[in-house]
């Protein structure tokens, strides 16, 4: 397809991110401590994005509340641990291609095995309380209970460590400033996703069908195709996401617990309101100004870090009502 | 008469508890543009939702082309070759004009003869190709909705008040690109308020009242005759609307 000339950007809520960082350098003072909070507050945003993308989409596209979408964060944190743990040597080595070769297949195990439990999770929980918020609500919280028990019971209800294999730890130092490198892989990996993401929406046609289904998926059907292979399809995809991401937060964090999804809930769903419930280039925007704004504040006025992110919400929500790039619903 | 392409006979249809169609009995003739009308809350909508499946009906069959497409799936209905223009138009808003006409043409991308024939019917189509489908006037969203709906050849276009809040500049380009695509052998179904429009498209009608069908004959009939329209519509033709 061609390139899509005359559709432009609503640069604001992008101002808005400037606005941020420059508000917080003043504040700050210290241009070195400024960088490594926005550093950490960009790898956090966008490890937050890559979880929450497919939790916004599912919500856009079938009115969907999933309160388990934490579940499939959790099960990519813990395959991470055990695919680590596996390839020990290999994550031990002192070889940046010998790490990779540890990495690479967490990433992937957590990939498929959290998109697999999508797929099952779609069909059995989800599946038959389509339209009914309520018992969404609660059948997918149950499920989520459910899942942390199973969790215990292969992996017992301890901490466990997930330590980064040696190259991934560390700190670039340039001038006074320590730049974690995790973080930086972090960042890259996180403006991958987004940017295929994009790409996908925009130049595919399952892309413009599912921007279509967000908007109107009555009139998608209507058009001859099928929403409800899209949305699974979307799920899957979705799950498959929040277990990168979960393993990615997991190495972040250097532990895993079993909350580790549903610790994320709060802040997901803070996101994709921020952002437009449906959109993805909302739940960008949004889990970049959720994350530099936790890591500001939490240097900042750490006493008030908890409640900065529902302060954020309600100032975003005062502002646009409907999110940074609401999605217009026919 | 003309065979038929579309058949209700006995058609139920409940929205919640509702029952809001209650035994719409009339057909469709192959080639033929037929007209619906009826008073506003007559069911005019809920018979095109019903027939594309949008709603369910809970009794009473649905034939086109012979077959039974009463318990099938929207996108099962579409696919035999109906297309739906709704009362909302449903434009996709986010899209642009362009990518609103890839997602409506199944076959291949829009092109060649039948994206002339659009952009001569509706220029506006052409003007605005890249532009996100929200920012078209109603009026243009209308030509994007119909366009839609013809940038393929269809068997059935079911079309739901094309004119309604348009400016009779446009509604006398809507209606020119109707009566040309009457020439073609695509059948439609259209729900229409507009006398102007109803008359001059209309080859056969069915009048609706209180979820069923009163009056079915042809359109020229019923244009005549004046006590008939005040019977079923309320008003004659000449003053609805
Ligand atoms: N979603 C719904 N829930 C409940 N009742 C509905 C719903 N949609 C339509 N109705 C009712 O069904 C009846 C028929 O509505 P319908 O939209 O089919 O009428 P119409 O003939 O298209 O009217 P108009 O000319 O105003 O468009 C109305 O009484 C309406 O209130
Ligand atoms: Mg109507």
């Amino acid at each position: 397809m061609k390139p899509i000339e005359g559709q432009r950007l609503d640069w604001a809520p992008l101002a808005l991110l400037a606005a941020v960082g420059v508000a917080a350098l003043a504040l700050i003072g210290s241009p070195s401590t400024w960088v490594t909070l926005t550093i950490a507050g960009l790898a956090m945003g966008l490890l937050i994005f890559i979880m929450a993308s497919g939790l916004t989409l599912v919500f856009g596209l079938m009115d969907v509340m999933n309160f388990a979408h934490g579940l499939f964060i959790a099960i990519g944190a813990y395959l991470a641990v055990s695919t680590l743990r596996l390839f020990s040597a290999a994550a031990g080595a002192d070889s940046f291609l010998a790490n990779l070769a540890a990495v690479m297949p967490a990433m992937l195990a957590a990939m498929l095995v959290a998109g697999l439990l999508g797929w099952f999770f779609e069909r059995v929980i989800i599946r038959p309380v389509y339209g009914q918020h309520l018992k969404q609500i609660l059948i997918t919280t149950g499920g989520m209970i459910v899942a942390e028990q199973l969790i215990h019971v292969f992996w017992g209800p301890d901490l466990q460590p997930l330590a980064r294999p040696a190259s991934l730890r560390g700190a670039f130092i340039i001038g006074d400033m320590a730049i974690e490198k995790y973080r930086l892989i972090a960042v890259a990996i996180g403006l991958v996703v987004f940017a295929g993401m994009m790409l996908l929406l925009n130049r595919t046609k399952i892309g413009l069908l599912i921007r279509a289904g967000v908007e109107n998926k009555e009139m998608v059907e209507a058009m001859g195709y099928r929403i409800r292979r899209l949305f699974v399809g979307v799920f899957v995809a979705g799950s498959a996401l929040a277990g990168l991401g979960g393993a990615l937060w997991g190495m972040y964090q250097e532990s895993v617990t079993v909350h580790i999804g549903a610790n994320m809930m709060v802040l997901m769903f803070i996101v994709i309101i921020i952002g437009g419930l449906g959109s993805i280039g909302g739940c960008f925007a949004g889990a970049l100004l959720v994350g530099l704004v936790a890591n500001y504040v939490g240097y900042l006025a750490p006493k008030v870090a908890l409640g900065s992110n529902i302060l954020l919400m309600v100032l975003v929500l005062l502002w646009r009502p409907q999110g940074l790039y609401p999605v217009s619903k026919t | 008469m003309a065979e038929n392409l579309l058949e209700l006979s006995g058609v139920h249809t409940h929205i919640a508890q509702y029952h809001i169609l209650q035994g719409v009995e009339f057909a469709v003739p192959r080639g033929e543009l037929t007209m619906l009308l009826g008073r506003n809350g007559a069911g005019k909508t809920t018979t095109l939702r019903t027939i594309l499946g949008l709603w369910r009906a809970s009794a009473g069959t649905i034939r086109f082309e012979s077959a039974d497409i009463t318990q099938r799936e929207t996108p099962d209905i579409a696919n035999l070759g109906i297309a739906y223009v709704p009362e909302s138009m449903g434009i996709f808003a986010g899209l642009t004009v362009q990518e609103n006409l890839v997602l409506a043409a199944r076959n291949g991308a829009p092109a060649g003869e039948r994206l002339e024939r659009i952009f001569r019917f509706f220029p506006p189509i052409k003007t605005f190709w890249h532009l996100p489908a929200g920012l078209l006037s109603g009026g243009q969203k209308q030509m994007l909705a119909i366009s839609r709906a013809i940038v393929e050849p269809r068997k059935l276009i079911l079309i739901d008040e094309p004119t309604k809040g348009l400016a009779p500049a446009i509604i006398n380009n809507l209606i020119e690109a109707f009566a040309e695509l009457k020439q073609t052998d695509t059948t439609i179904l259209m729900v229409e308020q507009n006398f102007h429009a109803a008359r001059s498209l209309g080859d056969s009608v069915a009048v609706m009242d209180s979820g069923r069908i009163v009056h079915t004959g042809r359109m020229a009939e019923l244009a005549a005759n004046e006590a008939l329209q005040t019977k079923l519509l309320g008003l004659s033709l000449e003053t609805h609307q």
